[in-house]
């Protein structure tokens, strides 16, 4: 079986969906990572690989560290963090106007 | 095209500001928050309670696809008709603590009005969660719909 590495395929694994919010607020070596997971490091390690893979992650030399940050570019192309929480209020707020331009005064 | 619903969220700040201007006269778009049955409507959730006054109260519950009731409600501290609610938010059951709340509604002209909501957050980090929750669904119902696509191939 060989699958595509692909965003679409990164994303549907719960442990890199969380692993991806977590790095999102600040970039953190692979050690740091595992620290928040009870799954085993090298099967955190085989994530942040297929992370890397598709870009999600990018990889950064720090002295003998390596830290992993998110790639916004590619983030972007999957959603933007504050795309569907914006979409979600427009959405809300575009059925508010629907309805009141539609409001006939009750008796 | 230009959007008409507006998020500022700066790094590093414990707030969200949200704006957004209406086809409508000031008093329906205040309307659209006083009359409950109005805003479960628009909000998409029950209204158990909504005392539109100052100290009044109000409750909102949600069932989600699931069957989950999901619990809201809050305070309101200021009411001042067609300008200004000032009001706490709670998600109960969460882990996010109760946040504040400033409605401001404006007048553009006969027909048109701006609301102008800010949301002030114990922190930074709970700002970034409820940033996030959407987003977090968002790639759940990805991965459900892969799964379904998955399930068809079987």
């Amino acid at each position: 079986m060989n699958l595509r590495r692909d965003v679409f395929q990164a994303i549907a694994d719960p442990t890199r969906r969380a692993i991806l919010l977590l790095v999102a607020s600040q970039s953190m070596t692979a050690g740091a990572i595992a620290a928040n997971f009870d799954t085993a490091r090298p099967t955190v390690s085989k994530h942040l690989q297929i992370l890397t893979e598709c870009q999600l992650l990018q990889q950064e030399q720090n002295g003998r560290k390596v830290y992993y940050h998110i790639n916004a570019t590619k983030m972007k192309e999957v959603a933007d963090f504050i795309e569907p929480f914006r979409k979600m209020w427009d959405d809300r707020f575009n059925k508010l106007e629907s309805i009141m331009k539609n409001y006939k005064p009750k008796k | 095209m230009e959007q008409k619903t507006k998020i500022k969220a700066e790094d590093g700040k414990q707030e969200l500001v949200i704006t957004r201007e209406f086809d409508l006269p000031l008093e329906l778009l205040f309307k659209a928050y006083v009359e409950p049955d109005i805003v479960e409507q628009w909000m998409g959730t029950k209204v158990v309670k909504l005392e539109s006054k100052k100290h009044g109260c109000y409750q909102f519950e949600t069932t989600d696809p699931k069957g989950n009731r999901h619990g809201f409600n809050g305070v309101i501290h200021e009411f001042h008709p067609n300008q200004k609610i000032i009001r706490t938010f709670e998600m109960e059951n969460t882990a996010f603590e109760a946040w504040m709340e400033y409605l401001e509604f404006e007048q553009l002209s006969d027909d048109t009005s701006k609301l102008t909501m800010q949301l002030v957050y114990r922190s930074v980090a709970q700002r970034d969660e409820i940033l996030k929750m959407p987003f977090a669904q968002g790639i759940n119902w990805a991965h459900n719909r892969l799964q379904e696509v998955v399930n068809k191939l079987k």
